[in-house]
């Protein structure tokens, strides 16, 4: 608890930490879509450009012992709760060295030692298990907290409904955290859900209590992902933070988003979470691009290791099937 | 030796794990006061309390869910499905998160949830209250899948299904509740993955699950009187499967007859049959056997829904007919 009192105060210091944190993911995922359209990663890779914010202001918020589920566009939350690029990078690569040594990639991501229990290609998949995660530290009495991430597209699937109704009811220690970037997959928000532009009527219809915050601002998340984690830890009920952001690329890498208007996409560049927080900070030019290349040098370490990872055995797939 | 009815002994061996390990509690719907629709939970809320005997709402997806969260976060939840035809409900939990978290992690993570649910014909519910879905289940890597048919295997094997650390679905059918049977005074375990030699024969070995083992024996006794020596064999667990006490059944006896009450096309019982004709086909004497429900859903006519139900008649003719060739 100490820690967190620590943090309470968002001086300069700590926003420039977060600006690198957001950085080194922003350059992380494009380096990815680099890589991907070079045909060197397999499978389907989904990026978060344009939400660091919400990885980074959700995860920082954090505490050692917190889990959290993850969704298809996972790159972000994983690098934000401080697994290395090189294990996330490797993981991507399909190799041994991954941080799910090649059993995961991109769409499910793990790193249970830093609270990360998995990233789901299931829309909503993960929803229940952080209800039944947030029930255990009830239970025990712990200081723990469960948080799910998820977009708005999931707030439509059975899995959503009833996991917010369960933790309500049983005031679970769990954080709901909806990014709402107004998109599930190519459908615009309008087209899935009625109530599209205020999603915490959604936690209104099961009692819980809703914190709405704009997701492009990295302190604003922070301080409001803060608040839900300490109302949730004092085990006085779980939280809806209903988070509004922006998907500044399209649902998976080399989708050609015909569905998009020209206007959208400008829209969502003009709300760059990693420019808003540069103006605000005033950083200098010199000083960004010192940023910058630190940000590039861990991406391309990450990309070597990677590429120098160990390949698994064909037959390494029938092992990690039991415990 | 005491005797329990297959419902005590589900009930004994929930509250043996509970007194043994905090960790373990229960949840479901119906199951606190009411003490769940088959009555198998009665008594557990006023041991155990609120907090481990937990009334669910109407949910299956967030009852298994739930149940996998906290299994990942440290507990030994047990969560009843009320019946197998609402385990539909809750199959994305089961079939893409449970079985697949430890893998999908690289072996970071483990699920040691066990999920209790029941079904069964023979009171005519109709099409949405009976089904055997084990079959399913079994289909997918990273479940264990348990039909045990005694109280006695049904206690021990529950048992070992929470101390698992996978996920572990337990059958259980509704006609076998008041089966009463003897069961040592103490819980003895017994391992998952072990078939049970029910009872001894030296000319056909019928190879059984659940009511079928009972409807098997009444058969086999009728063959007797025939002349006809039947051993039948229950696996007791479907996924891990005991091959090589089934193969060396057959090696001693060389016809087969496999029965369940699940539909028999696509049923548990293609499997068997696969692997017993790989693995024994020249000790076969006779085209392997199989017994299940015809391809239809439960009807609710009494009358048809026995014409659906392998009964003791279909498992006799089955012996027969193998018998026969």
């Amino acid at each position: 608890m100490a820690k967190v009192e620590k943090k309470k105060g968002l001086n300069d210091e700590t926003l420039r930490g977060f600006l690198r944190e957001m950085l080194l993911i922003r350059r992380f995922e494009e380096r990815v879509e680099e890589r991907f359209r070079a045909g060197e990663l397999p499978g389907f890779l989904h990026v978060a450009i344009g939400q660091e914010a919400v990885a980074v202001g959700v995860c920082q918020a954090m505490e050692d012992g917190d889990i959290f589920a993850s969704t298809h566009r996972a790159h972000g939350h994983t690098l934000a709760r401080g697994t290395h690029p090189n294990a996330v990078m490797a993981e991507l690569y399909g190799k041994i060295e991954g941080c799910c040594h090649g059993y995961g990639g991109s769409m499910h991501l793990y790193d249970v030692e830093r609270g990360n229990f998995g990233a789901n290609a299931v829309i909503g998949g993960g929803l229940p298990a952080v209800v039944g995660a947030g029930l255990t530290f009830k239970l025990r009495d712990e200081p723990r907290v469960a948080v799910a991430f998820f977009g708005d597209g999931a707030t439509n699937i059975g899995t959503f409904h009833e996991s917010l109704n369960l933790a309500q009811l049983w005031k679970t220690k769990t954080v709901f955290v909806c990014e709402n970037n107004h998109w599930a997959e190519s459908t615009p928000g309008w087209q899935h859900s009625p109530v599209w532009d205020d999603m915490s009527k959604r936690a209104l219809a099961y009692d819980m209590r809703s914190i709405k915050v704009n997701g492009q601002d990295v302190a604003a998340v922070y301080e409001a992902a803060q608040e839900a984690l300490e109302h949730a830890r004092s085990g006085d009920g779980p939280v809806f933070l209903d988070v509004e952001t922006k998907r500044m690329h399209g649902h998976y890498i080399g989708d050609p988003q015909v569905y998009r208007t020209k206007e959208d996409r400008e829209d969502a560049a003009h709300h760059d979470p990693i420019e808003l927080l540069r103006d605000r900070l005033g950083i200098a030019d010199d000083d960004f691009e010192a940023f910058d290349t630190e940000a590039h040098k861990m991406v391309d370490a990450a990309v070597e290791f990677a590429k120098n990872g160990t390949d698994p055995q064909p037959e390494d797939a029938l092992k990690n099937l039991y415990a | 030796m005491p005797e329990l009815s297959y419902r005590e002994a589900v009930r004994d061996a929930l509250a043996a794990a509970m007194r043994a390990d905090d960790d373990v509690f229960i949840m479901g719907e119906d199951i606190a006061e009411m003490g769940g629709s088959m009555g198998v939970t009665q008594g557990l809320l006023d041991e155990f309390g609120p907090e481990r005997v937990r009334n669910t709402p109407i949910s299956e997806m967030a009852i298994v869910g739930a149940g996998i969260g906290a299994a990942m976060a440290g507990m030994r939840p047990v969560v009843e499905i009320m019946y197998e035809d609402f385990l539909t409900l809750s199959l994305e939990q089961i079939v893409n998160q449970a079985a697949k978290h430890r893998y999908m992690s690289g072996g970071q993570l483990k699920v040691p949830l066990t999920i209790r649910t029941q079904g069964g014909a023979g009171w005519s519910p109709g099409a949405q209250h009976a089904q055997q879905l084990e079959a399913w289940l079994v289909h997918v890597p990273g479940l264990k899948v348990v039909f045990p048919s005694t109280p006695e295997d049904v206690r021990g094997i529950l048992w070992s299904a929470i101390y698992d650390d996978n996920p572990v679905i337990v059958f259980e059918h509704r006609l076998l509740y008041p089966v009463k049977g003897e069961v040592p005074e103490e819980l003895v375990p017994i391992p998952i993955g072990k078939a049970r030699t029910v009872r001894a024969g030296t000319d056909v070995t019928v190879i059984a699950t659940g009511p079928l083992v009972h409807r098997s024996l009444d058969a086999a006794k009728r063959a007797e009187e025939e002349g006809i020596s039947v051993e039948v064999i229950d696996p007791r667990s479907l996924q891990p499967l005991d091959e090589d006490a089934l193969v060396a059944s057959v090696k001693k006896t060389n016809r087969v007859v496999v029965a369940h009450e699940a539909v028999e096309r696509m049923g548990f019982g293609a499997e068997v049959a696969a692997v017993l004709q790989y693995k024994a086909f020249d000790w076969l004497d006779a085209p392997i056997e199989r017994v299940g429900a015809k391809f239809a859903p439960l009807a609710f006519a009494p009358v048809m829904e026995q014409f659906v139900v392998p009964g003791p008649d279909d498992v006799l003719a089955a012996i027969r007919r193998t018998v026969g060739r």
